[in-house]
C-alpha cells in the first residue's frame, strides 16, 4: 500500500514553450517509510511535493498514475483533490514561517480550518494539546498571534497543524532549511516520532540537505533536472552511492572537522541544464566525468540491488 | 583591523518601551587584517545585529567598534562614504538583494557613479569582467541579465563581486551561503577562502559550525547577544566546554555519525531585559543556583579559548 506514483510526468507550461520539469517519474512509499528526496534547485523536487496535492497552472499534468492505499489519486482535478486534502494527503509548506494568518490567533485559525472542513475542533482540542506537548509547544500558543513566536516554533506549530487529520501521507517541503542547526535537529526528531505515533503514516521529506536525511529518513531518492537518478535504503545511498550525480553531491557537503587550508573541497562544476528544451537521454551527460555515447538515450531505472535503483548506463549496462 | 569594544544594543520593548531587550550584550572582538572570524549562533543569538552595527545599517546602543582606530559611529557623509569604500556586507538572501526590474549589473553602474567617476566607460568595463572572472564567472553568460535569469550562486557572486570593485579591506558575509546548493555553496565557500589569501578580512556569520570550521580561524559562539565561547577554532571544536557549544555540535547532522540525544528546545520567545544569571540558564541541563543568580565571565581555559560557564569556572576547566 502506502504512495505509488507510475510513469509521471508534470510540464509547466510558459510562453515559449513547455518546461520538462518532471519526467518518467516512478516510485513508491510503503506503510510507515520516511523516503527523503534530495537533489538541487530546478530538480524537480518540490514540483513532485506540490504536483501531488495542489497541482495548479503553469503546472500541466501530461501523464502518469498515482495510487494513494489503493485508491487513485486525482492529481489533475483539483475540485476532486479537495476530499483527500489535509485528510488523506498533507503538505508542510516550504516557507512555514509564514504560512499561518498573522491576523488571526493561532486556535481560531485551526478552528476555522477544522469546520471548513466539518471536523469538530472542541472534540479534536486534547488530541490537539497532546501533540503541542509532544513538540514543547505551551498551549498558551493557541491564544497567540504567529508573530510572537520564534521561527523554529512556527515551523513545529506548522507540524502540528498539517498532521492533524492523521493523513497517510505527509510532504515535508524544506522544512529544516530555514532553520538553525538545534532548531533542524528538533524539527527532524520530531517528525519522526509522528510517524511513530502514527499521525502520519508515511512523510515524504523534499530537502537539499542529504545530512539531514541521513538522520530521519529510511529512504533516499535523488533527482537530476527533472530525472531520477538513484533511490535506496538511506545508509545504502550515503555509504555506497553508485550514480556519479550521488557520488558528486555527497563529496560536496563540507562534513565537520575538515578545514579548507588542509583539505579544499569541490563542489560540482557546471550548472543543470535548462528544461526548456532539456538536452536528449541522461541529462547529467554534460557534467558528468563518466559520460560515454550510450548517455545519449535515456537510461532506465533499474533495481540493482534489494530496493536500490539507479539511472545510469555506466553502472546497469553489464545487468541490463 | 576592526575591534569591538564593549558593543550592546537593546531594543524598547513593552507597553511605553518600558522594558529592554538585549539583541547583543557586551560583545568584544578583535579581527585582524587577512583574517576569518566566525559568528556562531542560533536565531535571536544577535550575531546579524552585529554585522549590521558594522556596516552601520543599525546604531549603537553603547560601547564603540573601530576600524584601524577611528570610531565609525561617528563617521558622517564623504568620511562614511570612505567607509563603504573599504568596508561591505552580503547577506543571506541574494534574490532580494536586487531590484527584479533592473538588470543585475545595475549594482556595478551604481558603484561606478558613486565611488569613480572618474573613471572611463570603457575601462570600468573591463575592471568588471575583470572582477566577475575573479570570482569565477564568465562575464558573456552573466552581464546584461536580469536577477530571474541568474541563480542563487550566480546572485551571490555578483555580490562580492561589487564588494570587491570597491578595493575593500572587510567583508561582513551574513549566511551567504545558507540558500544555495550543497554543490554552489562549497563553491562560494572556497571563494571566500581565495580572498581571505589576498589579505581581506572576513567577519563570516552563520549558524552551521561545519562551514564555520572549513574557512576560519577563530570563532565566537553567541547565544541571545552573550559571548558563551570564543577562540581559536580547532580548538573549540575539538574541546567544546561551554554546554550550548555542545549541543550546537551535537546538532549538526553529518554523515558518519546519527544523532544521539534529544535536543532540549527554546520553548519561550524572547528574554526581556538583561537577565542577572547566565542566558543559558533556562535550557542547560547543567546549571545549577549560581547560574540563575549572576552572569559568568568569560575565562581563559586553556591559550585562546574563552568560555563564559560556571560549571567549567567552577570545575577548573
Amino acid at each position: 500500500m502506502g504512495l505509488q506514483v507510475e510513469n509521471l510526468i508534470l510540464y509547466y507550461q510558459t510562453l515559449r514553450g513547455d518546461v520538462h520539469a518532471l519526467e518518467n517519474v516512478t516510485f513508491t512509499i510503503d506503510d510507515g517509510e520516511i523516503m527523503g528526496l534530495a537533489g538541487e534547485s530546478g530538480c524537480g523536487k518540490t514540483t513532485l511535493g506540490h504536483g501531488l496535492i495542489s497541482l495548479a497552472p503553469p503546472m500541466k499534468y501530461i501523464s502518469g498514475k498515482i495510487l494513494l492505499d489503493g485508491e487513485a489519486l486525482p492529481i489533475w482535478d483539483s475540485r476532486k483533490m479537495d476530499a483527500f486534502r489535509f485528510r488523506k494527503i498533507s503538505i508542510i509548506p516550504q516557507y512555514a514561517m509564514n504560512a499561518m494568518n498573522p491576523i488571526r490567533k493561532i486556535g481560531k485559525m485551526i478552528e476555522e480550518l477544522l469546520i471548513a472542513r466539518k471536523v469538530d475542533y472542541q472534540a479534536l482540542l486534547p488530541e490537539l494539546k497532546r501533540r503541542l506537548d509532544l513538540v514543547k509547544l505551551p498551549h498558551d500558543v493557541l491564544n497567540m498571534y504567529p508573530i510572537e513566536l520564534s521561527g523554529g516554533m512556527k515551523q513545529r506549530m506548522v507540524m502540528v497543524i498539517s498532521s492533524l487529520l492523521n493523513p497517510s501521507l505527509l510532504i515535508a517541503d524544506e522544512i529544516t532549511s530555514a532553520l538553525d542547526v538545534s532548531s533542524q535537529k528538533a524539527v527532524a526528531e520530531m517528525l519522526v516520532e509522528f510517524r511513530n505515533q502514527g499521525y502520519c503514516k508515511s512523510a515524504l521529506v523534499i530537502t537539499h540537505d542529504i545530512s539531514i536525511l541521513y538522520q530521519l529518513a529510511d529512504s533516499i531518492l535523488i533527482m537530476y533536472a527533472g530525472q531520477l537518478a538513484e533511490k535506496g535504503p538511506t545508509a545504502e545511498i550515503i555509504r555506497n552511492p553508485r550514480h556519479p550525480y550521488t557520488k558528486l553531491l555527497i563529496s560536496s557537503l563540507p562534513e565537520i572537522g575538515v578545514k579548507y587550508a588542509e583539505r579544499k573541497l569541490n563542489g560540482i562544476p557546471g550548472k543543470p541544464p535548462l528544461l526548456l528544451d532539456p538536452p536528449a537521454g541522461c541529462r547529467f551527460r554534460e557534467r558528468c566525468p563518466l559520460a560515454f555515447d550510450k548517455c545519449y538515450q535515456v537510461p532506465p531505472f533499474v533495481e540493482v540491488s534489494a530496493g536500490h535503483f539507479i539511472a545510469c548506463w555506466k553502472e546497469t549496462d553489464g545487468h541490463a | 583591523m576592526l575591534k569591538l569594544d564593549n558593543v550592546s544594543k537593546t531594543y524598547k520593548v513593552g507597553a511605553f518601551g518600558s522594558r529592554q531587550l538585549y539583541a547583543v550584550n557586551g560583545v568584544s572582538l578583535e579581527v585582524r587584517d587577512g583574517e576569518v572570524v566566525a559568528l556562531i549562533g542560533e536565531s535571536g543569538s544577535g550575531k546579524s545585529t552585529i554585522g549590521k552595527m558594522i556596516l552601520r545599517l543599525i546604531s549603537i546602543t553603547s560601547g564603540t567598534i573601530s576600524l584601524d582606530g577611528v570610531d565609525i559611529s561617528a563617521l558622517k557623509g564623504a568620511a562614511l562614504k570612505e567607509y563603504y569604500r573599504k568596508v561591505q556586507g552580503v547577506f543571506q538572501d541574494p534574490f532580494s538583494s536586487y531590484n527584479p526590474i533592473f538588470k543585475a549589473d545595475r549594482i556595478f553602474q551604481v558603484v561606478h557613479d558613486e565611488f569613480y567617476p572618474q573613471v572611463g566607460a570603457v575601462e570600468w568595463q573591463e575592471k568588471v569582467e575583470h572582477t566577475l572572472r575573479e570570482v569565477g564567472l564568465n562575464p558573456e553568460h552573466v552581464l546584461n541579465k536580469y536577477p530571474h535569469q541568474l541563480s542563487g550562486g550566480q546572485l551571490q557572486r555578483f555580490l562580492i563581486a561589487r564588494a570587491l570593485l570597491l578595493d575593500i579591506k572587510f567583508l561582513v558575509a551574513d549566511e551567504i551561503i545558507s540558500m544555495l546548493d550543497a554543490s554552489t555553496r562549497i563553491d562560494v565557500l572556497n571563494l571566500l577562502a581565495e580572498l581571505k589569501k589576498r589579505g581581506l578580512s572576513i567577519l563570516f556569520i552563520t549558524h552551521d559550525l561545519s562551514l564555520a570550521n572549513y574557512i576560519s580561524e577563530r570563532a565566537m559562539i553567541l547565544y541571545r547577544g552573550c559571548v558563551a565561547e570564543s577562540g581559536e577554532v580547532g580548538r573549540i571544536f575539538t574541546r567544546p566546554a561551554h554546554p550550548y557549544t555542545q549541543m550546537l555540535l551535537a546538532s549538526v547532522p553529518r554523515l558518519d555519525k546519527k544523532w544521539d540525544q534529544k535536543t532540549n528546545v527554546e520553548t519561550q520567545a524572547d528574554v526581556i531585559g538583561s537577565p542577572k544569571g547566565c542566558v543559558y540558564s533556562s535550557r542547560c541541563p547543567l546549571a545549577f543556583e549560581q547560574c540563575k543568580r549572576s552572569r559568568p565571565l568569560p575565562i581563559e581555559i586553556e591559550p585562546e579559548h574563552w568560555v563564559a560557564c560556571w560549571k567549567v569556572t567552577q570545575t577548573g576547566g
